[in-house]
Protein backbone atom coordinates (compact mmCIF):
# COMPACT_ATOMS: atom_id res chain seq x y z
CA UNK A 1 0.00 0.00 0.00
CA UNK A 2 1.47 3.31 -0.70
CA UNK A 3 1.33 5.60 1.89
CA UNK A 4 0.91 9.16 1.64
CA UNK A 5 4.30 11.61 1.85
CA UNK A 6 3.83 13.61 4.96
CA UNK A 7 4.15 17.17 3.29
CA UNK A 8 1.08 16.11 1.89
CA UNK A 9 -1.02 15.20 4.82
CA UNK A 10 -2.52 18.48 5.25
CA UNK A 11 -2.89 19.10 1.36
CA UNK A 12 -5.00 15.84 1.67
CA UNK A 13 -7.03 16.63 4.38
CA UNK A 14 -8.10 20.41 3.43
CA UNK A 15 -9.46 18.41 0.44
CA UNK A 16 -10.96 15.96 1.84
CA UNK A 17 -12.20 18.74 4.97
CA UNK A 18 -13.87 21.27 1.63
CA UNK A 19 -14.99 18.33 -0.53
CA UNK A 20 -16.80 17.10 2.65
CA UNK A 21 -18.62 20.67 3.43
CA UNK A 22 -19.31 20.97 -0.18
CA UNK A 23 -21.60 17.47 0.17
CA UNK A 24 -22.60 19.21 3.17
CA UNK A 25 -23.95 22.54 1.36
CA UNK A 26 -24.98 20.23 -1.64
CA UNK A 27 -27.46 18.36 0.92
CA UNK A 28 -28.85 21.33 1.93
CA UNK A 29 -29.43 22.94 -1.90
CA UNK A 30 -31.73 19.73 -2.36
CA UNK A 31 -33.67 19.28 0.47
CA UNK A 32 -36.08 22.53 2.16
CA UNK A 33 -34.04 24.16 5.09
CA UNK A 34 -35.33 22.27 7.66
CA UNK A 35 -33.77 23.11 11.05
CA UNK A 36 -30.60 20.84 11.47
CA UNK A 37 -29.47 19.15 14.36
CA UNK A 38 -26.19 21.28 14.03
CA UNK A 39 -28.06 24.39 14.06
CA UNK A 40 -30.07 22.96 17.69
CA UNK A 41 -26.92 22.07 19.56
CA UNK A 42 -25.17 25.18 18.38
CA UNK A 43 -28.02 27.26 19.25
CA UNK A 44 -28.73 25.82 22.27
CA UNK A 45 -24.77 26.07 23.30
CA UNK A 46 -24.82 29.54 22.72
CA UNK A 47 -27.99 31.01 23.57
CA UNK A 48 -27.30 30.30 27.35
CA UNK A 49 -24.68 32.88 26.73
CA UNK A 50 -26.40 35.52 25.12
CA UNK A 51 -28.84 35.10 27.68
CA UNK A 52 -26.63 35.53 30.80
CA UNK A 53 -25.18 38.19 28.78
CA UNK A 54 -28.58 40.11 28.06
CA UNK A 55 -29.22 40.08 31.94
CA UNK A 56 -25.67 41.08 32.88
CA UNK A 57 -26.28 44.00 30.78
CA UNK A 58 -29.88 44.35 31.97
CA UNK A 59 -28.29 44.14 35.70
CA UNK A 60 -25.47 46.87 35.00
CA UNK A 61 -27.82 49.05 33.39
CA UNK A 62 -30.62 48.29 36.24
CA UNK A 63 -27.35 49.21 38.89
CA UNK A 64 -26.60 52.31 37.41
CA UNK A 65 -29.85 53.51 36.74
CA UNK A 66 -31.09 52.73 40.51
CA UNK A 67 -27.91 53.96 42.09
CA UNK A 68 -25.47 55.88 40.38
CA UNK A 69 -28.14 58.10 38.38
CA UNK A 70 -29.87 58.98 41.88
CA UNK A 71 -26.55 61.10 42.44
CA UNK A 72 -28.12 63.55 40.05
CA UNK A 73 -31.79 63.16 41.45
CA UNK A 74 -32.28 67.10 42.58
CA UNK A 75 -30.96 68.39 39.35
CA UNK A 76 -33.15 65.48 37.47
CA UNK A 77 -36.53 66.73 39.71
CA UNK A 78 -35.75 70.20 38.70
CA UNK A 79 -35.28 69.37 34.66
CA UNK A 80 -38.28 67.33 35.09
CA UNK A 81 -41.27 69.87 36.75
CA UNK A 82 -39.97 72.04 33.82
CA UNK A 83 -40.26 69.10 31.02
CA UNK A 84 -43.77 68.60 33.29
CA UNK A 85 -44.72 71.70 32.37
CA UNK A 86 -43.81 72.22 28.57
CA UNK A 87 -45.62 68.51 28.30
CA UNK A 88 -49.07 69.66 30.19
CA UNK A 89 -48.92 72.52 27.74
CA UNK A 90 -48.31 70.39 24.90
CA UNK A 91 -50.86 68.31 25.95
CA UNK A 92 -53.72 70.59 25.48
CA UNK A 93 -52.37 71.48 22.34
CA UNK A 94 -52.90 68.20 21.37
CA UNK A 95 -56.26 67.41 22.78
CA UNK A 96 -57.66 70.24 20.65
CA UNK A 97 -56.71 67.87 17.35
CA UNK A 98 -59.54 65.60 17.18
CA UNK A 99 -58.06 63.14 14.32
CA UNK A 100 -55.57 62.00 17.00
CA UNK A 101 -58.39 60.43 19.13
CA UNK A 102 -59.03 58.98 15.99
CA UNK A 103 -55.56 57.41 14.67
CA UNK A 104 -55.11 56.52 18.61
CA UNK A 105 -58.74 54.91 18.79
CA UNK A 106 -57.21 53.04 16.17
CA UNK A 107 -54.37 51.41 17.20
CA UNK A 108 -55.42 50.62 19.85
CA UNK A 109 -58.17 48.72 18.61
CA UNK A 110 -55.84 46.39 17.33
CA UNK A 111 -55.20 44.73 20.52
CA UNK A 112 -58.46 45.61 21.81
CA UNK A 113 -59.90 43.23 18.32
CA UNK A 114 -57.02 40.93 19.09
CA UNK A 115 -58.08 40.05 23.14
CA UNK A 116 -58.22 36.20 22.15
CA UNK A 117 -55.15 36.01 20.37
CA UNK A 118 -51.96 35.79 22.99
CA UNK A 119 -49.32 38.27 22.20
CA UNK A 120 -46.09 37.68 24.11
CA UNK A 121 -43.25 40.20 24.70
CA UNK A 122 -39.55 38.45 24.00
CA UNK A 123 -36.11 40.10 24.17
CA UNK A 124 -34.02 39.94 21.54
CA UNK A 125 -30.27 38.20 22.92
CA UNK A 126 -28.44 38.19 19.72
CA UNK A 127 -28.05 38.33 15.98
CA UNK A 128 -27.02 36.48 13.08
CA UNK A 129 -22.94 35.54 12.91
CA UNK A 130 -22.51 37.18 9.95
CA UNK A 131 -23.16 40.45 8.31
CA UNK A 132 -24.84 38.73 5.05
CA UNK A 133 -28.49 37.58 6.79
CA UNK A 134 -30.26 40.05 9.46
CA UNK A 135 -32.38 37.74 11.48
CA UNK A 136 -32.80 37.77 15.76
CA UNK A 137 -32.73 35.90 18.66
CA UNK A 138 -35.54 36.24 20.91
CA UNK A 139 -35.20 34.69 24.66
CA UNK A 140 -38.52 32.81 24.08
CA UNK A 141 -39.26 29.75 22.01
CA UNK A 142 -40.71 26.69 21.95
CA UNK A 143 -42.39 26.23 25.41
CA UNK A 144 -43.59 29.98 25.52
CA UNK A 145 -45.41 28.53 22.29
CA UNK A 146 -43.79 30.23 19.87
CA UNK A 147 -43.84 28.71 16.04
CA UNK A 148 -42.67 28.64 12.82
CA UNK A 149 -44.24 31.51 10.83
CA UNK A 150 -45.32 33.66 13.91
CA UNK A 151 -45.61 37.16 13.06
CA UNK A 152 -43.07 39.59 15.32
CA UNK A 153 -44.18 43.14 15.67
CA UNK A 154 -43.39 46.31 17.73
CA UNK A 155 -45.52 48.92 18.54
CA UNK A 156 -44.21 50.99 15.81
CA UNK A 157 -44.32 48.07 13.15
CA UNK A 158 -44.04 45.06 11.39
CA UNK A 159 -40.24 43.37 12.72
CA UNK A 160 -40.24 39.45 10.94
CA UNK A 161 -41.30 36.13 10.98
CA UNK A 162 -40.30 33.22 13.12
CA UNK A 163 -38.00 31.27 11.02
CA UNK A 164 -36.96 28.38 13.91
CA UNK A 165 -38.13 27.84 16.94
CA UNK A 166 -35.76 25.84 19.69
CA UNK A 167 -37.10 24.99 23.12
CA UNK A 168 -36.12 28.51 24.68
CA UNK A 169 -34.92 30.62 22.18
CA UNK A 170 -36.48 31.42 18.81
CA UNK A 171 -34.82 32.77 15.60
CA UNK A 172 -36.56 36.14 13.61
CA UNK A 173 -36.10 36.58 9.86
CA UNK A 174 -35.75 40.36 9.93
CA UNK A 175 -37.61 42.15 6.69
CA UNK A 176 -34.52 43.61 5.97
CA UNK A 177 -33.21 40.15 4.87
CA UNK A 178 -32.51 39.18 1.14
CA UNK A 179 -35.10 36.09 1.73
CA UNK A 180 -37.63 38.00 3.93
CA UNK A 181 -41.18 38.95 2.22
CA UNK A 182 -44.60 40.50 3.05
CA UNK A 183 -47.69 41.56 1.46
CA UNK A 184 -48.30 44.88 1.79
CA UNK A 185 -49.88 48.05 0.18
CA UNK A 186 -49.78 52.06 0.08
CA UNK A 187 -51.69 52.92 2.47
CA UNK A 188 -53.88 56.08 0.97
CA UNK A 189 -54.19 54.23 -2.33
CA UNK A 190 -54.60 50.68 -1.08
CA UNK A 191 -52.24 49.62 -4.04
CA UNK A 192 -51.16 46.23 -3.27
CA UNK A 193 -47.67 45.14 -3.48
CA UNK A 194 -45.60 42.72 -1.97
CA UNK A 195 -42.18 44.26 -0.20
CA UNK A 196 -38.86 42.23 -0.07
CA UNK A 197 -35.96 43.21 1.69
CA UNK A 198 -32.15 43.02 -0.26
CA UNK A 199 -29.69 42.94 3.29
CA UNK A 200 -30.15 46.58 3.19
CA UNK A 201 -31.73 49.00 5.62
CA UNK A 202 -34.65 49.76 3.04
CA UNK A 203 -36.84 47.64 1.93
CA UNK A 204 -38.09 47.34 -2.03
CA UNK A 205 -41.77 47.17 -3.37
CA UNK A 206 -41.26 45.93 -6.21
CA UNK A 207 -44.57 45.64 -8.15
CA UNK A 208 -46.12 49.30 -8.53
CA UNK A 209 -46.99 49.98 -12.27
CA UNK A 210 -45.23 53.29 -13.31
CA UNK A 211 -49.34 54.61 -13.88
CA UNK A 212 -49.87 54.64 -10.46
CA UNK A 213 -48.92 57.38 -8.10
CA UNK A 214 -46.85 57.29 -5.14
CA UNK A 215 -45.44 60.03 -3.26
CA UNK A 216 -42.48 59.91 -0.90
CA UNK A 217 -43.67 59.99 2.68
CA UNK A 218 -46.59 57.75 1.60
CA UNK A 219 -47.24 55.15 4.71
CA UNK A 220 -47.28 51.59 4.18
CA UNK A 221 -49.01 49.29 5.70
CA UNK A 222 -49.65 45.04 5.75
CA UNK A 223 -52.34 43.81 3.17
CA UNK A 224 -52.69 40.58 4.84
CA UNK A 225 -52.22 38.59 1.84
CA UNK A 226 -49.36 37.14 3.43
CA UNK A 227 -51.45 34.89 6.01
CA UNK A 228 -49.18 35.66 8.33
CA UNK A 229 -49.26 39.30 9.40
CA UNK A 230 -52.66 41.11 10.20
CA UNK A 231 -54.06 43.36 7.68
CA UNK A 232 -53.15 47.15 8.12
CA UNK A 233 -50.31 47.37 10.45
CA UNK A 234 -47.46 49.71 9.95
CA UNK A 235 -44.76 48.93 7.48
CA UNK A 236 -42.97 51.95 6.47
CA UNK A 237 -42.42 54.85 4.63
CA UNK A 238 -41.72 55.63 0.87
CA UNK A 239 -38.40 56.69 0.62
CA UNK A 240 -37.40 56.91 -2.71
CA UNK A 241 -39.32 55.77 -6.05
CA UNK A 242 -37.35 55.88 -9.52
CA UNK A 243 -38.59 54.98 -12.71
CA UNK A 244 -38.59 51.43 -13.80
CA UNK A 245 -39.66 49.35 -16.56
CA UNK A 246 -42.31 48.00 -16.12
CA UNK A 247 -42.43 48.64 -12.89
CA UNK A 248 -41.26 51.78 -10.16
CA UNK A 249 -38.26 51.01 -8.38
CA UNK A 250 -40.07 51.69 -4.63
CA UNK A 251 -37.76 51.94 -1.48
CA UNK A 252 -39.78 51.76 2.14
CA UNK A 253 -37.72 52.92 5.29
CA UNK A 254 -39.06 50.24 8.10
CA UNK A 255 -41.34 52.17 10.44
CA UNK A 256 -39.72 49.58 13.33
CA UNK A 257 -36.58 50.55 14.72
CA UNK A 258 -34.64 47.18 13.09
CA UNK A 259 -31.51 47.78 13.62
CA UNK A 260 -31.76 48.55 17.22
CA UNK A 261 -34.40 46.12 18.44
CA UNK A 262 -34.62 45.06 22.11
CA UNK A 263 -38.34 44.16 22.74
CA UNK A 264 -40.52 42.35 20.16
CA UNK A 265 -44.17 41.15 20.57
CA UNK A 266 -44.58 37.76 19.02
CA UNK A 267 -48.35 37.14 17.77
CA UNK A 268 -49.13 33.40 19.21
CA UNK A 269 -51.35 32.30 16.22
CA UNK A 270 -51.00 30.78 13.26
CA UNK A 271 -54.41 31.24 12.06
CA UNK A 272 -54.69 34.57 9.42
CA UNK A 273 -55.23 37.43 11.55
CA UNK A 274 -58.01 40.29 10.66
CA UNK A 275 -57.90 43.90 11.93
CA UNK A 276 -61.56 44.76 13.07
CA UNK A 277 -62.56 48.03 11.81
CA UNK A 278 -64.74 50.60 13.74
CA UNK A 279 -67.00 52.76 12.02
CA UNK A 280 -65.23 55.99 11.34
CA UNK A 281 -62.02 55.21 12.42
CA UNK A 282 -60.41 53.39 9.26
CA UNK A 283 -57.51 51.44 10.83
CA UNK A 284 -55.02 51.91 7.71
CA UNK A 285 -55.77 55.83 8.15
CA UNK A 286 -54.99 55.49 11.55
CA UNK A 287 -51.86 53.53 11.49
CA UNK A 288 -50.85 55.65 8.04
CA UNK A 289 -50.38 58.77 9.24
CA UNK A 290 -49.29 58.19 13.50
CA UNK A 291 -45.97 58.46 14.28
CA UNK A 292 -44.08 56.39 16.83
CA UNK A 293 -44.98 58.31 19.78
CA UNK A 294 -48.36 57.59 19.69
CA UNK A 295 -47.56 54.23 18.86
CA UNK A 296 -46.31 53.84 22.21
CA UNK A 297 -49.16 53.49 23.69
CA UNK A 298 -49.87 50.50 21.95
CA UNK A 299 -47.39 48.56 23.48
CA UNK A 300 -48.84 45.44 25.80
CA UNK B 1 9.62 19.29 28.78
CA UNK B 2 9.47 22.19 26.46
CA UNK B 3 6.45 24.24 25.76
CA UNK B 4 7.94 25.59 22.51
CA UNK B 5 10.00 23.89 19.70
CA UNK B 6 11.89 25.34 16.72
CA UNK B 7 11.00 24.51 13.06
CA UNK B 8 13.51 25.73 10.33
CA UNK B 9 12.34 26.06 6.78
CA UNK B 10 14.28 27.60 4.19
CA UNK B 11 16.83 28.73 6.71
CA UNK B 12 14.30 30.51 8.63
CA UNK B 13 14.21 30.62 12.46
CA UNK B 14 10.51 30.29 13.22
CA UNK B 15 9.07 29.56 16.83
CA UNK B 16 5.50 27.34 17.10
CA UNK B 17 3.39 28.62 19.98
CA UNK B 18 1.50 26.43 22.22
CA UNK B 19 -1.26 28.13 24.92
CA UNK B 20 -3.14 27.61 27.90
CA UNK B 21 -5.20 24.87 28.08
CA UNK B 22 -8.65 25.36 26.88
CA UNK B 23 -7.75 29.41 25.53
CA UNK B 24 -8.44 27.96 21.85
CA UNK B 25 -11.82 26.83 22.48
CA UNK B 26 -12.65 29.82 25.17
CA UNK B 27 -11.53 32.19 22.31
CA UNK B 28 -13.24 30.65 20.22
CA UNK B 29 -16.63 30.75 22.15
CA UNK B 30 -15.91 34.32 23.06
CA UNK B 31 -15.72 35.31 19.56
CA UNK B 32 -18.88 33.71 18.58
CA UNK B 33 -20.90 34.88 21.51
CA UNK B 34 -19.36 38.35 21.25
CA UNK B 35 -19.93 38.26 17.22
CA UNK B 36 -23.82 37.59 18.07
CA UNK B 37 -24.11 39.55 21.01
CA UNK B 38 -22.50 42.88 20.66
CA UNK B 39 -24.49 43.83 17.44
CA UNK B 40 -27.70 44.20 19.19
CA UNK B 41 -26.12 46.80 21.40
CA UNK B 42 -24.12 48.43 18.98
CA UNK B 43 -24.70 47.65 15.44
CA UNK B 44 -21.69 48.56 13.93
CA UNK B 45 -19.92 46.21 15.55
CA UNK B 46 -21.12 43.73 13.47
CA UNK B 47 -18.64 44.60 10.51
CA UNK B 48 -16.11 43.15 12.52
CA UNK B 49 -15.47 39.15 11.78
CA UNK B 50 -14.28 38.17 14.93
CA UNK B 51 -13.93 34.11 13.50
CA UNK B 52 -12.02 35.11 11.15
CA UNK B 53 -9.42 37.06 13.22
CA UNK B 54 -9.77 34.37 15.57
CA UNK B 55 -9.13 31.53 13.22
CA UNK B 56 -6.30 33.71 11.35
CA UNK B 57 -4.57 34.40 14.70
CA UNK B 58 -4.42 30.20 15.67
CA UNK B 59 -3.42 29.60 12.56
CA UNK B 60 -0.28 31.77 12.40
CA UNK B 61 0.28 31.05 15.70
CA UNK B 62 0.33 27.07 15.71
CA UNK B 63 1.59 26.87 12.22
CA UNK B 64 0.12 23.06 11.75
CA UNK B 65 -1.66 23.28 8.73
CA UNK B 66 -3.77 20.44 9.78
CA UNK B 67 -4.89 22.24 12.87
CA UNK B 68 -5.21 25.18 11.20
CA UNK B 69 -7.67 23.93 8.52
CA UNK B 70 -9.57 22.00 10.87
CA UNK B 71 -10.11 24.75 13.54
CA UNK B 72 -11.03 27.00 10.65
CA UNK B 73 -13.29 24.69 9.60
CA UNK B 74 -14.92 24.23 13.02
CA UNK B 75 -15.58 27.66 13.97
CA UNK B 76 -16.72 29.01 9.85
CA UNK B 77 -19.57 25.77 10.76
CA UNK B 78 -20.34 26.92 14.23
CA UNK B 79 -20.66 30.39 12.43
CA UNK B 80 -22.73 29.13 10.12
CA UNK B 81 -25.22 27.41 12.56
CA UNK B 82 -25.43 31.01 14.40
CA UNK B 83 -26.33 32.55 11.06
CA UNK B 84 -29.44 33.25 8.93
CA UNK B 85 -31.52 30.87 6.40
CA UNK B 86 -29.95 32.38 3.71
CA UNK B 87 -26.10 30.82 5.03
CA UNK B 88 -26.01 27.04 4.80
CA UNK B 89 -24.04 25.17 6.83
CA UNK B 90 -20.72 24.71 5.16
CA UNK B 91 -20.29 28.19 3.48
CA UNK B 92 -18.15 30.12 5.52
CA UNK B 93 -16.80 26.21 6.60
CA UNK B 94 -15.19 26.14 3.56
CA UNK B 95 -13.51 29.74 3.58
CA UNK B 96 -12.53 29.44 7.21
CA UNK B 97 -10.78 25.94 6.48
CA UNK B 98 -9.24 27.26 3.04
CA UNK B 99 -7.77 30.50 5.42
CA UNK B 100 -6.84 28.49 8.70
CA UNK B 101 -4.60 26.26 5.91
CA UNK B 102 -2.63 28.71 4.91
CA UNK B 103 -2.36 30.98 7.36
CA UNK B 104 -0.96 28.06 9.46
CA UNK B 105 1.53 27.39 5.91
CA UNK B 106 1.90 31.29 5.62
CA UNK B 107 2.59 31.33 9.46
CA UNK B 108 5.14 28.41 9.74
CA UNK B 109 7.71 30.51 6.32
CA UNK B 110 7.34 33.81 7.74
CA UNK B 111 7.66 35.42 10.97
CA UNK B 112 4.45 37.09 11.70
CA UNK B 113 4.49 38.72 15.26
CA UNK B 114 5.15 42.29 13.88
CA UNK B 115 2.19 44.20 14.02
CA UNK B 116 2.63 45.78 10.21
CA UNK B 117 2.67 41.60 9.10
CA UNK B 118 -0.26 40.84 10.68
CA UNK B 119 -2.18 43.63 9.53
CA UNK B 120 -1.22 43.26 6.40
CA UNK B 121 -2.18 39.46 6.70
CA UNK B 122 -5.30 40.13 8.27
CA UNK B 123 -6.85 42.37 5.25
CA UNK B 124 -5.00 39.71 2.90
CA UNK B 125 -7.06 37.02 4.49
CA UNK B 126 -10.20 38.53 4.59
CA UNK B 127 -10.31 39.52 1.19
CA UNK B 128 -9.29 35.85 0.51
CA UNK B 129 -12.50 34.90 2.66
CA UNK B 130 -14.71 37.53 0.70
CA UNK B 131 -13.42 35.76 -2.01
CA UNK B 132 -14.34 32.61 -1.03
CA UNK B 133 -17.58 33.58 -0.10
CA UNK B 134 -18.90 35.29 -2.76
CA UNK B 135 -17.88 32.36 -5.36
CA UNK B 136 -19.64 30.01 -3.38
CA UNK B 137 -22.54 31.96 -3.51
CA UNK B 138 -21.98 32.30 -7.04
CA UNK B 139 -21.38 28.80 -8.45
CA UNK B 140 -23.41 26.64 -5.44
CA UNK B 141 -26.39 28.90 -4.46
CA UNK B 142 -26.71 31.29 -7.29
CA UNK B 143 -26.93 34.16 -5.54
CA UNK B 144 -26.26 36.95 -7.08
CA UNK B 145 -23.12 38.69 -5.39
CA UNK B 146 -21.11 41.92 -5.82
CA UNK B 147 -17.12 40.93 -5.60
CA UNK B 148 -16.30 44.32 -4.10
CA UNK B 149 -17.68 47.26 -2.48
CA UNK B 150 -16.30 50.44 -0.65
CA UNK B 151 -18.02 48.67 2.79
CA UNK B 152 -15.83 45.17 2.04
CA UNK B 153 -12.71 47.66 1.99
CA UNK B 154 -13.89 49.67 5.43
CA UNK B 155 -14.38 46.37 6.72
CA UNK B 156 -10.90 44.78 5.78
CA UNK B 157 -9.22 47.73 6.91
CA UNK B 158 -11.12 48.04 10.29
CA UNK B 159 -10.53 43.89 10.90
CA UNK B 160 -7.11 44.34 10.26
CA UNK B 161 -6.91 47.59 12.88
CA UNK B 162 -8.85 45.46 15.26
CA UNK B 163 -6.87 41.70 14.55
CA UNK B 164 -3.64 43.69 15.03
CA UNK B 165 -4.69 44.56 18.53
CA UNK B 166 -7.06 41.44 19.19
CA UNK B 167 -3.48 39.28 17.97
CA UNK B 168 -1.97 41.30 20.64
CA UNK B 169 -4.11 40.29 23.76
CA UNK B 170 -4.22 36.97 22.76
CA UNK B 171 -0.48 36.71 22.82
CA UNK B 172 -0.89 36.87 26.67
CA UNK B 173 -2.56 33.75 26.35
CA UNK B 174 0.91 31.59 25.24
CA UNK B 175 2.32 29.25 27.21
CA UNK B 176 5.87 30.82 28.20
Amino acid sequence: MVGIPSRHKSLVLLTGVIVLQLLLLAVQIKRDSQGRLIRVWTVGAVSPFERAGATGVGSIRGAWNHYFALQNTSRENERLRRENDTLKLQINQLQSKAGEADRLAALLNFRQSHQNIPMLGARVIGTSADTASQTAYLDRGERDGIRRNMAVITPDGVVGKIIESYRDTSQVLLLTDKDSGIGAMLAESRIQSPIGGMGEPLLAMKYVANDDTVNVGEHVVTSGMDRIFPRDLPVGTVAQIKPGNPFKQIRIRPAANLERLEEVIVLLSLQPLELKKEAGTPAAEATGKSGPSQTQTEKP
Amino acid sequence: MNDTYDLRVAEAHIEVHKFRGGAIVAATILALFLQTSVPVYFSKFAIIDLPLLITIYFGLSRRNPSTGLLLGMLIGLLQDSLSGPTVPLGLYGIAKTVVGYLASSIGARLDTEHPAARFALTIMFFGLHQGIVVLTRRLLLAQPEVWFTTHMGIAAAVNAIVGVFLFMLLDRLRKN
